[in-house]
C-alpha cells in the first residue's frame, strides 16, 4: 500500500483560550493538488506550521511521506518543501547564495544544476546574483518558493503564494506548479482566492474554527452544496419572490435550482405571473458558493 | 530527492552566520577593534605615567589584554543575539527553522560564528595595540583557552538573548544592563587589588572577572587570582550556560510554538 504524503491524526492545537486547531483528521495521497480552504483564523496555518515543525501540536500526529515530523523529523522536514505566506528573505545574500545555503541546510552541497534549473523554470536567472533586497515583492515571492525547492521535496506546500501578486505572475507560478505536481509531487495549497483553488484542486478540506467541516474532491463539492442560479430582471420583481425568488438590486430576482431541466418550467411560471421578463443570466455552481453555504452550516 | 552529505547542515549554518558578518566586515569587525584602540590610546594617555600594575607592568600594558578580552566577549555576544533578533524580527528565521537541522548544531554553529567574530575582533585588537605597546604573551595557551571560553561563552548568552528578546529595545536592555556593567566592572581597565575590600569581595561574583583575570595571566604569568580557579569558574559558566541554551533550543522555546 503506497504511504500517504501526509497523514494528520487527531490534531489539536491551544493558544491560551483560543483553540486553533480541534482534533484535525486528515490524509493527503502521493500527487494529489489538494486545497485547504477556510476563513482567516480558521487554523490553516497553524496545520501547515505543525506539519512543518515550527508548531508543537498539543496532541495528535502528523506524519510527511511515513515519517512522523516530531519523532523522525530530519525525515519529514526532508520530504516537505513550505512556501510561507509571508514575504520573508534574508538581505544579506544574493539570490543563488541563498539558495545554495538552503540547499546546504538540507545536506545538499552541489546543488547548482537544480538551482539553475529552477532560476530558469521561475524566470529569475537574470536575478541570479542580485541582492535580495533589490528584488520586487513578485520577484522575492519566486525565489520564496525557489527556496522551497531546493532540496527537491516529493511534497510541497503553498501558504497563499498567491497573495497580492500580479496576474502574470499568477498564471506563471501555476504553471509551474502543475508542472510540478504532473511530475509527481504532492501540492497542498492555500488560498483565499477560491477559483484558483477550483481549478488546480482534486480534492479540498475546508476548516473553520479548527475543524474540518468538509472534505472532498473538488467535484462533488460542487455537487453537493452548489446550485445552479438564475438571475432574471423582472418589470414586476415582487411577483417573482413570491415564486421563490432572493430580490437583488436592480429589479434583478435571483433563482436557485438543482438543475438546467427546471428552468423551463421556471420561465413558464414567470410568464403566468406575468413578472416581466427583461433580462436573464444562467449561473454555474462555484466553489465561492460550495465555500459560503459550507461556512454557514458549520 | 538530491543527495545529501551528514554535517552539511551544519556546516552550511556556520558558513552563513560568518558570512553574514564577514560581509558587513567594516561594522562587525573593524568598527570594534578601532573603538578598543580609543579607549587604549585614552587611558594610556592619561594614566601610564602614574600606574603600574603586578609590581613593574606599564598601565598601557596592563590595559591591552583587558581591552582584547572586553572585545572578544561583546562581540561574541552582539553576532549571535543580532543575529537571531533580525532573523525573529524579519520572519526570515524560517529557513533555519525548516530544514532537518538539530537544536544541537543550531547551537553549535551560531555560537563558533559568534567565536569566530570574537577572536577576529580581540586579535585585531591585539595586532593593532602591539604596533605602539610591548605587551608579552608569557603562556600563549591560556590566553587561547580563555578567548576561546569567554567567546563560547557570550556566543551562549547572545543566543539566550536574542531568542528571549522580541524587539531590539529588549535586547538593548540586556546589553547594556547585564553585558556592559558586567564587562567594565570585571577588571578590564584595573586590578580588583586596588579596589576597597568590599569591591574586591564582590569582584568575585562576577564571572567576567575570571575570564579577564585568566586571559591576563596568560600574558604576564601574574593575575589577581589563580588562573586554575578562573579556569575552573569559567568552565562551570560554560556547562551551566550551554545547558540553558540547549535546554531552550530543545523546547523550541519563542521559536517553535
Amino acid at each position: 500500500m503506497t504511504v500517504p504524503a501526509i497523514r494528520i491524526h487527531g490534531v489539536a492545537k491551544r493558544y491560551g483560550a483560543l483553540q486553533a486547531l480541534g482534533g484535525v483528521d486528515l490524509e493527503i495521497g502521493q500527487g494529489e493538488f489538494f486545497g485547504l480552504l477556510g476563513p482567516n483564523g480558521a487554523g490553516k496555518t497553524t496545520l501547515i506550521s505543525a506539519l512543518s515543525g515550527l508548531v508543537r501540536p498539543d496532541s495528535g500526529t502528523l506524519a510527511i511521506m511515513g515519517h512522523d515530523v516530531v519523532a523522525d523529523y530530519r525525515n519529514a522536514r526532508r520530504n516537505l518543501g513550505v512556501v510561507p505566506q509571508e514575504l520573508v528573505f534574508d538581505p544579506f545574500f544574493s539570490v543563488r547564495e541563498l539558495l545554495r545555503i538552503q540547499s546546504g541546510y538540507f545536506g545538499i552541497r552541489s546543488n547548482d544544476d537544480w538551482i539553475d534549473e529552477i532560476l530558469a523554470s521561475l524566470d529569475l536567472t537574470h536575478k541570479a546574483n542580485a541582492n535580495m533586497r533589490a528584488l520586487s515583492g513578485g520577484m522575492k515571492r519566486r525565489v520564496l518558493v525557489a527556496q522551497a525547492l531546493v532540496h527537491r521535496p516529493p511534497v510541497i506546500v503553498l501558504d497563499e503564494p498567491t497573495a497580492g501578486v500580479d496576474v502574470e505572475l499568477r498564471q506563471g507560478l501555476w504553471q509551474f506548479i502543475r508542472k510540478l505536481n504532473r511530475d509527481g509531487h504532492t501540492i497542498v495549497l492555500t488560498t483565499h482566492y477560491l477559483e484558483e483553488a477550483e481549478t488546480l484542486c482534486g480534492r479540498i478540506a475546508m476548516l473553520k474554527s479548527g475543524k474540518v467541516v468538509a472534505l472532498d474532491t473538488t467535484d462533488n463539492l460542487l455537487r453537493r452544496f452548489a446550485t445552479h442560479s438564475l438571475r432574471a430582471r423582472l418589470a414586476h420583481p415582487e411577483r417573482g419572490v413570491v415564486l421563490g425568488g432572493r430580490a437583488a438590486e436592480g429589479g434583478w430576482v435571483e433563482f436557485a435550482f438543482d438543475s438546467y431541466a427546471e428552468v423551463e418550467s421556471l420561465l413558464a411560471r414567470l410568464r403566468e405571473a406575468g413578472a416581466g421578463l427583461t433580462e436573464m443570466q444562467l449561473g454555474e455552481p462555484d466553489l465561492e458558493r460550495v465555500f459560503v453555504e459550507v461556512m454557514n452550516r458549520a | 530527492m538530491a543527495p545529501e552529505s551528514p554535517l552539511t547542515g551544519f556546516r552550511t549554518l556556520l558558513y552563513k552566520e560568518t558570512l553574514r558578518f564577514w560581509k558587513v566586515s567594516f561594522q562587525t569587525v573593524a568598527a570594534p577593534v578601532l573603538n578598543a584602540l580609543l579607549f587604549l590610546l585614552i587611558f594610556s594617555h592619561v594614566l601610564d605615567r602614574h600606574v603600574t600594575v603586578y609590581g613593574e607592568v606599564a598601565y598601557t600594558s596592563f590595559l591591552v589584554p583587558g581591552l582584547v578580552m572586553m572585545s572578544v566577549l561583546q562581540n561574541a555576544f552582539a553576532n549571535s543575539s543580532s543575529s537571531l533578533i533580525q532573523s525573529k524580527i524579519t520572519g526570515n528565521i524560517i529557513f533555519v527553522l525548516l530544514p532537518p537541522l538539530s537544536y544541537r548544531e543550531f547551537y553549535a554553529a551560531y555560537v563558533i560564528a559568534s567565536t569566530l567574530r570574537g577572536l577576529m575582533v580581540g586579535a585585531g585588537v591585539l595586532a593593532v595595540s602591539a604596533l605602539f605597546v610591548e605587551v608579552p604573551m608569557a603562556n600563549p595557551l591560556w590566553v587561547l583557552a580563555f578567548a576561546v571560553m569567554g567567546g563560547i561563552i557570550l556566543g551562549s548568552f547572545g543566543v539566550i538573548a536574542g531568542i528571549w528578546a522580541d524587539k531590539f529595545d529588549q535586547l538593548a536592555a540586556f546589553q547594556n544592563f547585564l553585558i556592559m556593567p558586567l564587562t567594565m566592572l570585571s577588571g578590564v581597565f584595573y586590578s580588583i587589588h586596588s579596589l576597597p575590600q568590599f569591591w574586591q569581595d564582590v569582584s568575585h561574583f562576577n564571572p567576567f572577572f575570571f575570564m579577564i583575570d585568566g586571559f591576563r595571566y596568560g600574558f604576564f604569568g601574574q593575575s589577581d587570582t589563580s588562573p586554575w580557579l578562573s579556569l575552573g569558574v569559567v568552565s562551570l559558566c560554560f556547562v551551566v550556560l550551554a545547558a540553558l541554551t540547549l535546554a531552550m533550543l530543545a523546547r523550541g522555546y519563542k521559536l517553535r510554538s
